[in-house]
């Protein structure tokens, strides 16, 4: 007679094999990282270049900068760039951070050949052409119009001037900022920063021999360093944070509210940051977590609602977000408040800690598919400024962990009081 | 190449089993044959109010979600206008835990009425977050309607209005489940570090109990075809004008749809695309403009939506748009730019076989459309469209008569 009434037997969860890259640094300074690996004749680089602030803390300029990267060099137009990428079905696409910004490449590999002389000229040679300038202010005046119009948005963006204050983490761009932008600081943005020793190149998928070849000759040996390296930056003061205040937007007009939550807090080379991430993970960090198992599952205030920790490169800070019906503003802040107070007072039962550990090692092992994962892993460790034994680390902490820790954390590192709260809606 | 094993049960459950031994991971996919379009008129939502009461609890076991992640699993769903897809990933090692859960709800679900209270409040909230707290969050709720007279694509999968959710009872629930919720109208595909033997003894031994039900025929009103242009002008608290114009095309299965797909490329594929080339960068009328059609099964759209630079009017806006529409139906698309959109079909062809997940959903929505193995020759399919079947689908997408204009006009003062 079948058992439909008790799971099957499982199996522990098997630890994970990393892919280490091969590791090279061209005579230009430019570091390189190789994944090999892959079924499909199919290649990921990446261009990660640090972003250098000498002109504004404002990531506005850093912003426009990589995003106008294809719209001109001093031999191609924007429109011959993107019709040969298009022509090579490849997507080459600039994608910025806080603290980075990258020029993606995904090809076949048989086409790499036309497309990694164009991405070379891009990375040398972008000329910043003041009508394609217009026409990119122009739209994206009209894109942040509309997504001001986005409570969640504008949560996101009180909350982290509330928490970083006025420098590149807290700062968000205001339409007016755009006028500021001129092809000039672009230009000279552009020599500061886009430069190979400023430069990290991962190449994951297909890497053959003959491709490292042709990269480093095109982007060691013929990629000559137009100006002289900086001297570091000094980090970043942050100014003291306004303890547990609560801002509220008014939306007349809201249905919803939009909720942001948190502070900073620890980034991933802190040793206590896996820890504090099983403790996220039971708060806010997955499906089955105790926030949406109460304030969506049990009370239907919610579509959804998460907490996460996320590591800036001089910061980190800690986040709950959601977006409630406007009736239920106050009632959610106060389960919220209650959860949190949980975590610190009572211990996590075995059954639940042990679901949590075992979802997390599950998620570590599906996340690492195909190559491009395993670039991913090791780039969030890298430019934490770890290794691949992070990875084990943070195994092996999870894998430890026990009740007591984290109600040792939760009381660390969790305080309701301290939380800013921004509403953008009703209360 | 996605290779693929397939056999199907006595209850009439079709099997396919995709094995990638590179990753430790499994993924089951199960694809049940009912959407949106499968709703009474005056109960709509409720296929996707249903995706979220599946996760409820079954007939033998009270949570789905824990004992999956409690192995190291995680899950979700998405309800469409034609289907209704739910999808697991575990290690593989553990791969007989999804098989328990999906074949638990399957058999049977234990509907509870807070379970019930709860989802409708969740559901509610999402149509809120989605489609009615955001700007221009309603446009399919009212380019749905404009398009479609009678076919049930009239309305959008999270339902016509928050009424129609707020008052699902739990003998519509019983009722939908019976009816679509059945052995026979779904297609499971488990692909990932897996045996086909294995996967077959797991299903004979979870899956092959469940009884089969009467078999569902959808029985669906034609949409008549549309002989005028419709036009819906809505004053509207947004910060843009926007502009949208669907036209009525082949569906998934019919002629004719992969040289619509292809067209939609040739507009708005990349930065080199016909509408933002032209119409974007250099006569500078938009801020944002696209094509895409929305792979229906049944009778299909191909949609133009952009936002007007505010100096623009609208007339001239649509004149520009009707202008590059024009042009596919008088000249033949050029090799190099026929070409051009072909390569990248071909790429994203490729990309789209790095993950099993994509596999596995792929696998189960072409044995829908008639047989799983048509994703493999997907690629070929749109390598054989030639410049004149894209000339002859743009004179029969782009007929005034077939279009439907909806235009919002921005109340709030633009800054």
């Amino acid at each position: 007679m079948l058992d439909r009434n008790h799971p099957p037997v499982s199996h522990p969860i098997a630890g994970f094999d990393l892919i280490a890259p091969r590791e090279l640094t061209f005579k230009n300074g430019l570091k390189v990282f190789i994944f090999d690996a892959g079924e499909q004749d199919v290649v990921r680089m990446e261009w990660i270049f640090d972003h250098v602030f000498t002109q504004t803390e404002n990531t506005l300029l850093h912003t426009c900068a990589c995003e106008m990267l294809l719209e001109g060099t001093a031999t191609h137009t924007s429109k011959q760039i993107a019709e040969t990428v298009d022509f090579y079905g490849a997507f080459l696409v600039p994608q910025v951070e806080a603290d980075r910004s990258t020029l993606s490449l995904f090809s076949l590999n048989k086409h790499l050949s036309q497309l990694l002389p164009l991405v070379r000229e891009v990375l040398t040679g972008a000329v910043f052409p003041d009508q394609e300038l217009t026409t990119y202010i122009r739209n994206n005046k009209q894109k942040l119009q509309v997504s001001l119009q986005k409570n969640s948005v504008v949560a996101r963006r009180l909350f982290h001037a509330a928490v970083f204050g006025e420098n590149r983490y807290g700062i968000s761009a205001e339409i007016s900022d755009y006028d500021h932008i001129n092809s000039n600081d672009l230009r000279s943005l552009f020599k500061e920063q886009y430069q190979p020793y400023n430069c990290t190149l991962l190449l994951s998928g297909r890497v053959t021999d003959a491709l490292i070849t042709q990269v480093e000759q095109l982007f060691g040996d013929e990629w000559v360093p137009s100006a002289p390296q900086l001297e570091p930056q000094p980090g970043l003061v942050f100014p003291s944070e306004s303890a547990g205040a609560l801002l509220l937007e008014e939306r007349q007009d809201a249905l919803q509210s939009a909720l942001r939550l948190g502070y900073r807090s620890i980034s991933r080379s802190h040793p206590e940051f896996p820890g504090l991430q099983v403790v996220n993970t039971l708060l806010g960090g997955y499906f089955g977590s105790r926030l949406m198992t109460n304030i969506r599952e049990d009370k239907g205030y919610t579509y959804s609602i998460g907490s996460g920790l996320v590591s800036l490169k001089y910061g980190a800070f800690f986040t709950i977000a959601t977006e409630v019906g406007t009736a239920v503003t106050a009632a959610t802040l106060s389960e919220i408040e209650k959860e949190i107070l949980r975590l610190k007072t009572e211990l996590v039962s075995e059954e639940e800690l042990s679901l949590v550990k075992n979802y997390l090692m599950g998620s570590m092992l599906g996340s690492l598919e195909n190559v491009f994962s395993h670039a991913d892993k090791f780039k969030n460790a890298y430019f934490s400024g770890l290794g691949l034994g992070y990875y084990s680390y943070y195994d092996d902490v999870i894998r430890r962990i026990d009740a007591e820790e984290v109600c040792r954390l939760a009381n660390s590192y969790l305080d309701y009081d301290r939380l800013t709260k921004i509403v953008v809606g009703k209360m | 190449m996605v290779t693929f094993d397939r056999f199907t049960l006595a209850n009439g459950l079709r099997v396919l089993v995709h094995e990638d031994p590179a990753t430790p991971m499994a993924a089951v996919n199960i694809l049940y044959d009912v959407g949106a379009r499968d709703e009474n008129p005056d109960k709509t939502g409720f296929a996707h109010l249903f995706e979220h009461l599946m996760f409820g609890g079954s007939v033998n076991i009270p949570h789905f979600d824990g004992p999956l992640q409690r192995v190291g699993g995680e899950n979700n769903a998405f309800t469409s206008n034609d289907i209704t897809n739910y999808y697991v990933t575990l290690p593989a090692a553990n791969l007989e835990t999804a098989f328990w859960l999906e074949s638990d709800r399957m058999l049977s679900l234990a509907f509870s009425e807070k379970s019930l209270e709860v989802q409708r409040q969740v559901v509610c909230e999402e149509f809120k977050q989605r489609y009615l707290n955001q700007p221009y969050g309603d446009v399919w709720l009212r380019l749905r309607p404009l398009a479609y007279t009678t076919y049930p694509y009239s309305w959008a999968t999270i339902g016509k209005e928050l009424a129609h959710i707020e008052e699902a009872s739990m003998d519509d629930v019983r009722a939908f489940f019976e009816k679509h919720y059945t052995p026979n109208n779904a297609i499971m595909v488990v692909a990932g570090h897996v045996k086909t033997a294995t996967v077959k003894a797991l299903a004979e031994k979870w899956f092959a109990p469940i009884p089969a039900k009467p078999k569902y025929t959808r029985q669906l009103p034609q949409e008549p075809e549309q002989l005028e242009s419709r036009r819906e002008i809505v004053a509207a608290d947004v910060p843009l004008n926007s502009l949208y114009i669907a036209f009525h095309g082949p569906g998934r299965q019919e002629a004719g749809y992969h040289a619509m797909d292809l067209i939609s490329d040739l507009l708005s594929q990349g930065p080199s695309s016909r509408l933002y080339r032209r119409l974007v960068k250099e006569q500078e009328l938009f801020s944002e403009l696209n094509a895409y059609q929305t792979g229906s099964i049944g009778p299909n759209l191909f949609v133009v939506e952009g936002k007007p630079l505010p100096h623009i009017d609208m007339e001239a806006a649509e004149v520009a748009i009707w202008t590059e529409l024009e042009a596919l139906k008088q000249e033949p698309v050029g090799n190099y730019e026929l070409d051009k959109v072909k390569n990248k079909v071909e790429s994203t062809m490729v990309f789209s076989e790095m993950a099993i997940l994509d596999k596995a959903m792929n696998l189960a929505y072409f044995e829908l459309l008639g047989d799983a193995a048509a994703f493999n020759r997907e690629t070929a399919q749109y390598l054989g469209v030639t410049a004149e079947a894209i000339q002859q689908q743009a004179k029969q997408l782009f007929r005034r008569e077939n279009s439907s204009t909806l235009v919002y006009i921005a109340t709030k003062n633009a800054g």
